[in-house]
């Protein structure tokens, strides 16, 4: 595994009394593409803002390279941000923007001149350097901040939510640009983001937050398919989450259904919280399986069908699939046990199934 | 004739109503008679014997100076103020805002009394009274001028410039100064001409020896114009009209430093 | 930024009111409330009961009063007229219309004078057109045609900026929900406008409660304001502590007009920073 560069100890903060962190722990390594993600107000931003040097936590560290940055003034740190906003400076042109740090450093003019131009162009907007940012779109002002940002050869790169406010082709666009990016410069990201789908597909680690608290760290396919809560199961993705109870090893009954599945360690006639993923259940339209169930609704999604069965178990399963079953229709319906997830049931509010309507307080910018 | 005739002809007729008495103080500037209402034909003499008028040149000098020395003051103090009264809490900022309030909306009469009453204990009444007296009615001006720009300003440039390692007076100059700056520049402009115009406090506050024009002028009143007030009229209303144009212009658009004409979709 | 250390800033600037706006104002109080020889007395409070005073008082107020409603009935014709022409550049049409206000008012009313005095221009054209000259200066109508010159601009502006501000999509939704334009003009454009109209009413009203220069450059001296009668208290009759009582009490009823009217200067003060 890659070398250690980013180490958070124990943070703690508090806005206004409502508490933002608890007790993060958490470590980034070198080049890696870290995605915190997770809902309004989990503290993502707040994490990402103490490590920029913008906040300071109430308690804990923070260790970079080694070093005790916790009360390193921003304008001291190695890491560059990307804010959701552009923060773009707006009486200066396209090249001023970018020659910003570089000025600062003291560099000179003809090296400073050459680095904007080569950051330009690799965010595909050579010969800008005479606009106005106010001038440009949102894409581009997006790609200006961050040729900004990277300008300065920054070990780490911050990125708060900077795809929000570009509509979904430009956004899927920059997702592929932002990862090809950090290959071709081979620098740390550390991305915000409250969509599951944007943290999939460019991260290397995905951090799922709640309420100030780490819920799962893994690779894409590790919270995807292997979820270790409520919460995380119905964050990310679609998914049946159900009730169970582990009966013994490798056994869960499912409303009253059997079905064997992979998991072991959760103890025996333990209730339990099971997760499967619609693309994940198999329909049979001659009616054979573990259970049967009638086609209640059935939606066409374009990639796939989007199907809710009633079950005999009594359970109502979401099933996507690119078959068409008519509604009224009775199909068998079975899983493999492979693709059955057997998670710990919630012990603390935020393991919890996320409710949109009750947004905790804590955050007071846009996170 | 439609409605829209009859509007525009309205239009025309109020800003006949505004400018008539102007215009004829501006055509009367150049009357050879002294007549109010007969024209003796064209000439410049009011002009030049204005300028060797020297109690008119007097107040006049004494109108610029105050003008520049309060708006400069007061744009120090109130840039100062503004900056304070932003960072305040709800209690302190609204206290403050209250304060700030206060001349505009007492009477100029109220203030210029109570400040003569104030200053007779220890200064003895001249320039300096009035040019506090002037300083004291612009405050409330720049500030108001410049607390909006505060309130708009993008903080983020702020930790944006720290973020790619400015220093905090380096980033606040570089990055803040310009977003607070048209307030600034407004604020400074409106008190050149709050105290250009002021009379009733520059009347209570400044004892017998000073004149700004205002008070020159309504001193004369009773003796009878003299047809180099009408000059003066002429060369004020066209330094104000200056001055105004000079403000409005699309500075960045004209200077074509940075290319803000193109447009990207 | 460190919060404190730039509330700091604001020192001078506390300093500066606490010494020239709030001291002040106690020292006007404090002559108010006593009479020469320094003893307390609200008798310079109660003066303004006076025949005399009330008179005054009364004559202030309506003269003000209806150089106020004048203004904003000249005013709101403009705006309304302006908003629904097609006249491109309505930023110079504005700007026009504002620009008087920035020029020095006593010429202004100097101007005034020469076209209503008894051989000024207007008596003039109507004796060459053989009608007989007109007593316009010296009366109360002098006055208020020298308030209504001068303060037309402070109501302009507000008013012209509230109902140019008014989307037009707001207009259009209640045409398409059936409104004719009378209701548009009562029920949309009316209530939208009022805080322009509020703001315009503070910029005029109050200076023209508390005027004097206009009353004795186009009322000859005869008609008699308030702010003639404090203003000669402190000039010719040297009753400071009478001027203050009177200025006091015209002090409170200041504040407790503005603050039935609301406090738009804030707004005012931006915008006539055009």
């Amino acid at each position: 595994m890659a070398k250690e560069l980013i180490r958070f100890e124990n943070i703690t903060k508090t806005f206004d009394g409502s508490s933002v962190l608890k007790d993060l722990n958490l470590s980034i390594h070198e080049n890696e593409f870290v995605t915190l993600l997770g809902p309004s107000g989990c503290g993502k931003t707040t994490t990402l803002r103490i490590l920029g040097g913008f906040e300071s936590p109430d308690s804990g560290r923070v260790i970079f390279d080694g070093e005790d940055i916790t009360h390193l003034p921003p304008n001291k740190r190695k890491l560059n941000t990307v804010f959701q906003k552009y923060a773009l400076f707006t009486h200066m042109s396209v090249a001023d923007n970018i020659a910003f740090g570089l000025k600062i450093k003291g560099q000179d003019k003809d090296l400073i001149r050459e680095r904007v131009s080569y950051c330009l162009k690799l965010v595909g907007l050579e010969g800008y350097e005479d606009r106005a940012p106010a001038s440009l779109s949102g894409g581009q002002q997006q790609r200006i901040a961050i040729a900004r940002a990277i300008a300065g050869e920054p070990k780490v790169l911050l990125l708060d939510e900077p795809l929000g406010a570009l509509d979904l082709k430009l956004r899927q666009g920059m997702q592929y640009e932002l990862i090809r990016l950090k290959e071709e410069l081979g620098i740390t990201f550390v991305y915000v983001t409250h969509d599951q789908e944007e943290a999939l597909t460019m991260s290397d680690t995905v951090v799922v937050m709640n309420q100030g608290i780490i819920q799962q760290i893994g690779t894409p396919e590790d919270i995807y398919n292997e979820p270790q809560n409520a919460f995380v199961a119905d964050f990310i993705g679609e998914s049946n989450l159900l009730d169970g109870i582990m009966i013994r090893d490798c056994l869960v009954s499912v409303g009253g259904l059997e079905m064997p599945c992979v998991d072991t360690g959760f103890g025996e006639n333990n209730p339990v919280d099971v997760v499967i993923r619609p693309e994940d259940v198999e329909l049979d339209a001659g009616g054979s399986g573990q259970t049967r169930g009638t086609v209640a609704s059935i939606v066409f999604k374009g990639v796939h069908w989007e199907i809710r069965v009633e079950s005999e178990i009594g359970i109502t399963f979401l099933v996507q699939t690119t078959e068409h079953y008519p509604v009224g229709s009775t199909v068998g319906i079975s899983v493999d046990p492979y693709n059955i997830q057997i998670m710990h049931k919630p012990s603390r509010e935020d393991e919890q199934v996320f409710d949109q309507n009750e947004v905790p307080q804590g955050e007071t910018y846009e996170s | 004739m439609t409605g829209k005739t009859l509007g525009k002809i309205y239009i025309a007729l109020i800003l006949l109503f505004l400018y008539a008495p102007i215009a004829v103080l501006i055509v009367l500037s150049f009357n050879a008679s002294r007549s109010r209402v007969v024209w003796g034909g064209f000439t410049l003499q009011w002009y030049t014997s204005l300028v060797e008028n020297s109690s008119i040149m007097g107040a006049l000098w004494t109108t610029f100076g105050l003008a520049f020395a309060s708006a400069l003051i007061s744009s120090v103090i109130g840039l100062l103020g503004a900056i304070g009264i932003y960072s305040m809490r709800r209690r302190g900022y609204q206290i403050m805002l209250f304060a700030t309030n206060i001349p505009m909306i007492n009477a100029d009469i109220v203030t210029g009394i109570a400040l003569l009453l104030w200053f007779v204990r220890f200064l003895p009444l001249g320039f300096t009274s009035v040019l506090l007296a002037h300083v004291t009615f612009n405050l409330p001006y720049v500030i108001l001028c410049i607390l909006p720009k505060l309130r708009d300003m993008d903080i983020y440039q702020y930790e944006a410039a720290l973020d790619l390692g400015a220093g905090e007076l380096y980033a606040f100059i570089r990055i803040l100064m310009p977003q607070i700056l048209p307030g600034v520049l407004s604020g400074f402009l409106m008190a050149i001409t709050m105290s250009m115009d002021d009379f009733v406090i520059t009347y209570f506050t400044k004892g017998a020896g000073v004149n700004t024009l205002s008070t020159l002028i309504y001193g004369e009143i009773r003796k009878g114009i003299k047809p180099e007030m009408y000059a003066l009229s002429t060369v004020l209303f066209f330094i104000v009209l200056l001055l105004l144009i000079l403000v409005n212009l699309p500075y960045d658009r004209l200077f074509g430093k940075i290319d803000t004409t193109r447009r990207d979709l | 930024m460190n919060r404190s250390r730039s509330r700091l800033l604001g020192v001078p600037y506390i300093i500066w009111v606490i010494g020239f706006t709030v001291i002040p104002i106690f020292f006007i109080i404090t002559k108010a409330i006593t009479d020469s020889n320094g003893s307390l007395t609200i008798s310079n409070l109660t003066a303004i009961f006076d025949q005399l005073h009330r008179k005054a008082l009364i004559m202030s107020v309506e003269l003000a009063f209806i150089s106020t409603v004048l203004c904003i009935i000249l005013s709101y014709p403009v705006a309304l007229i302006l908003r629904s022409s097609h006249i491109r550049r309505k930023n110079i049409i504005l700007f026009i219309l504002i620009l008087p206000m920035w020029m020095n008012f006593i010429l202004r009313i100097l101007a005034m004078q020469m076209i209503i005095s008894n051989n000024g221009i207007i008596n003039h054209v109507l004796k060459l057109m053989g009608m007989e000259p007109l007593k316009l200066i010296n009366t109360p109508g002098a006055i208020i045609l020298g308030m209504v010159y001068d303060y037309l601009p402070y109501m302009l502006l507000p008013v012209l900026n509230s109902i140019l501000s008014i989307p037009e999509d707001i207009i259009e939704a209640a045409k398409d929900l059936g409104s004719d334009r009378m209701h548009v003009l009562t029920r949309i454009i009316l209530p939208l406008s009022l805080g322009g109209v509020g703001s315009g009413v503070t910029m005029v009203l109050i200076p023209s409660m508390t005027e004097f220069v206009i009353a004795n450059i186009l009322g000859g001296g005869k008609i008699q304001l308030l702010g003639n009668i404090i203003e000669q208290e402190f000039t010719v009759s040297m009753n400071w502590n009478l001027g203050s009582g009177l200025s006091v009490t015209l002090m409170a009823f200041v504040l407790i007009t503005s603050f039935i009217f609301g406090r738009h200067k804030e707004e005012t003060a931006a915008g006539l920073a055009l």
